[in-house]
């Protein structure tokens, strides 16, 4: 039992892991109708400079404080994503108002490929450790409980954490703010939010600007526990699944996803990886999406769409 | 029209241009050209990248001394991204240029098995120091293939040795649990036939744990080892999948002391991030470690990266995985020079003659001390039916800075590896209706 039960809480630790860089997909496409497929390689990048500048900046200060350091290369990374979210709309989307999702789409995948590329020649291609103090030990729970107790991993805790945080913050911002409102009406209808006055520029702006502070919070963590290293950009595949399953409009979906392909993913891996050779979390997260939208076409959370004949 | 007509002017001009360059009359006859197939890029990058800078750095040293007798090496490198497919296009690009390739080194085992059949059509011997197909030491079956200086079943041997040992003997394996965490490939899957073997002769369990590229996500493997808890858990990845194990081993409690990972899971990008949590993981050695203090390291540092003409990071010289990228460019050379011995001193040798000087190395302690690695490695002597040409390695471990020896030398037992070699390639050989080479083949 307790083994299940380790198993399980790894599995939705795990789970809003991935939720937290669905999370960057939903927010796009939520706002913009973009499906962009950029947000693993804006994870990598965000990461690496995160490590690079925290590296950087003591030998550029002559300082030893680590905490200053992080607080600073996060505060530059931030800068880092804003300019790429400028650069991004100025460049690439600005061009493309109004043109048909799969165009916007192969656009994104363009610049995933140019973000892997120009991220590793900026930054380097080796391992760079972020360390911003995450905890590495585990710790044992309920050991009067269940014999041995159960052993929680403080970092994934930490970081499961830092992700419901943010969860929460995103909701507040797209419900209750007036930018919220106005990304969800872009997101409706652009020609529409135009008409009212709703600058489509700046709008895409903000909202890029807001997926890249969700990459970087997810590259930190993600970087803290895998390093900073090409790597991360796969990190995206496994947010796929989550948000085909949660629907692509949802952040409750991007988290309840999350959670449901975490466990999912971790319990076959144990529980039916032995009989078929093992190696099955992968695949199985995919085909756990693939049954929900059986049943769900538009996603546990998605919104359904019917249009008039 | 009129930029029509120079557009295809310029395409015609371009073609012409670069097939002169490629053209076999084009290469001047004292130079040796060899493909280097590398990843600079990817995932695997933080791993390749360091083996391709020591691999070229060793060329550039040869032609530093005067090149072998006289002869150059030049190259030319293409980025593969641990990708068979375009590992196998990069070899296919490449073979023909410059008069044609002496040999290729693909550093990947999937690569490996991609080109394991194109090589004897090509007549382009395939040398993979320490990785490729285990059974392809034996040269009757496999003429083209090189596994120079250890296979993956020699090192799966030499491992099981060391925690016998360890044990205090063979007999006291009998009962213990051993756990194979690998790679989802053909290089994780190659020690899976030894180990098997060797717990069928000691009693010991075996676990297969695989994980699936790249190796970011191990949570439910390493959730099964707290499960299982094995008495001692090998590592056989590569790139990222090994410093994720390490840090999933710490999160989940397994003491990296009892961890032993295959010599691609023991270099510097492995463990420098992980910072003390990989302290005690052990890994094996293929022969070299880290080896700062080599006469070869220095004679690099003060002939090519003293005056700014090194491959790579000048504080990566010396470290493991450059090491095996300098010992992998170092048996290449002087395969030319025993082929040169024979078919012509001071002049280019053909892919058929590198085989040759690959099937006749002598590498002795007096070979390897003169060219730079005293107390680096151990002799390489090949024949025509072996062509690994040594099984020996050690164990080091990482104390949180530094890899330092943990083990004294062991020798893959042969008695073991020997009819598995065979069984292997005699079936291999039977697949692909191969004719074995006999004794008298090896003499021409």
């Amino acid at each position: 039992m307790s083994f299940f039960l380790e198993t399980l809480l790894g599995g939705l630790m795990s789970g809003m892991l991935y939720s937290l860089v669905a999370l960057g997909f939903v927010l796009i496409y939520k706002a913009s109708g973009v499906f962009n497929f950029a947000q693993g390689a804006m994870v990598l990048f965000a990461a690496l400079s995160m490590a690079r500048f925290s590296e950087w900046i003591p030998e550029w200060l002559g300082m030893d404080n680590l905490f200053m350091a992080n607080v600073l290369a996060f505060t530059i990374s931030i800068v880092v994503m804003f300019v790429v979210a400028w650069l991004i709309e100025r460049l690439v989307l600005r061009h493309l108002v109004n043109q048909e999702g799969a165009t916007l789409l192969m656009a994104t995948l363009g610049i995933a490929y140019f973000l892997d590329g120009v991220g590793q020649t900026i930054f380097g291609s080796d391992i760079y450790k972020i360390d911003v103090g995450m905890p590495k030990e585990p710790v044992m729970m309920l050991e009067s409980v269940f014999e041995g107790g159960i052993l929680i991993n403080k970092e994934d805790f930490v970081a499961a954490f830092i992700s419901a945080l943010l969860v929460v913050a995103l909701s507040i911002f797209f419900q209750k703010t007036s930018t919220g409102r106005a990304l969800r009406a872009v997101a409706d209808d652009h020609q529409a939010a135009q008409s009212i006055g709703i600058p489509l520029n700046r709008i895409w702006v903000i909202v890029w600007c807001v997926a890249g502070i969700t990459a970087l919070v997810a590259g930190v963590i993600w970087g803290s526990k895998l390093g900073a290293q090409f790597s991360l950009s796969t990190v995206a595949l496994r947010a796929l699944p989550v948000v085909i399953l949660g629907g692509l409009t949802s952040v409750p979906g991007a988290i309840i996803g999350g959670l449901i392909i975490g466990v999912g993913e971790k319990l076959s891996e144990v529980y039916l990886g032995p009989y078929v050779g093992g190696g099955i979390e992968i695949w199985f997260a995919y085909m756990l999406a693939l049954v929900f939208l059986l049943f769900r076409p538009q996603g546990l959370f998605g919104e359904k769409i019917i249009d008039r004949v | 029209m009129k930029l029509r007509k120079l557009v295809v002017a310029a395409s015609v001009a371009a073609i012409g241009f670069s097939a002169a360059l490629t053209a076999p009359a084009a290469y001047a006859a004292e130079e040796q050209f060899f493909p280097v197939l590398a990843y600079r890029t990817g995932a695997y990058a933080p791993n390749g990248a360091p083996w391709a800078n020591g691999f070229v750095d060793y060329m550039k040293l040869t032609n530093a001394r005067g090149g072998v007798n006289g002869v150059k090496m030049i190259w030319e490198e293409c980025e593969t991204a641990y990708a068979t497919d375009r590992g196998v296009e990069c070899y296919e690009r490449l073979k023909g240029k410059h008069g044609g390739a002496t040999a290729v080194q693909p550093l990947s085992t999937g690569i490996t098995f991609a080109l394991t059949e194109k090589a004897p059509v090509d007549k382009i011997p395939v040398i993979t120091a320490g990785y490729g197909r285990s059974e392809s030491q034996n040269g009757a079956v496999f003429g083209w293939n090189f596994p120079l200086v250890g296979t993956y079943w020699s090192g799966a041997d030499v491992l099981v040795q060391h925690i016998a040992k360890k044990e205090g003997g063979f007999d006291k394996l009998k009962g213990k649990k051993l756990t194979l965490v690998y790679h989802d490939s053909p290089y994780g899957k190659e020690p899976i036939a030894l180990l098997q073997e060797r717990a069928k002769m000691h009693g010991f369990t075996l676990s297969l744990l695989p994980v699936a590229h790249p190796g970011v996500e191990q949570k439910a493997t390493w959730l099964q080892i707290r499960q299982n808890k094995p008495d001692y858990v090998f590592l056989w990845g590569w790139g990222v999948m090994n410093s994720t194990a390490i840090k999933e081993a710490q999160a989940t409690g397994y003491p990296r002391e009892k961890m032993y990972g295959v010599w691609w899971s023991g270099a510097e990008p492995d463990v420098k991030d992980v910072g003390d949590g990989a302290k005690g993981y052990n890994a094996l050695a293929m022969q070299h470690g880290a080896e700062p203090n080599a006469k070869v390291v220095k004679e690099v540092l003060e002939k090519l990266h003293a005056k700014g003409q090194g491959t790579g990071p000048k504080e990566e010289v010396g470290q493991v995985l450059y090491m095996r990228g300098l010992i992998s460019a170092m048996v290449q050379t002087e395969a030319v020079r025993v082929a040169q011995g024979r078919y012509g001193k001071g002049k280019r040798i053909t892919g058929e003659q590198m085989r040759w000087g690959l099937e006749n190395l002598n590498l002795d302690q007096k070979a390897l001390d003169a060219l730079g690695f005293a107390g680096v490695m151990r002799p390489v002597h090949t024949t025509c039916i072996d062509h690994m040409g040594s099984g020996f390695a050690r164990v080091h471990t990482w104390d949180g800075k530094k890899w330092n020896f943990s083990s004294d030398w062991y020798e893959a037992d042969q008695k073991v590896l020997r009819p598995m070699v065979m069984l292997a390639s005699a079936k291999y050989a039977e697949e692909k209706k191969i004719k074995p080479r006999t004794p008298e083949d090896c003499k021409n």
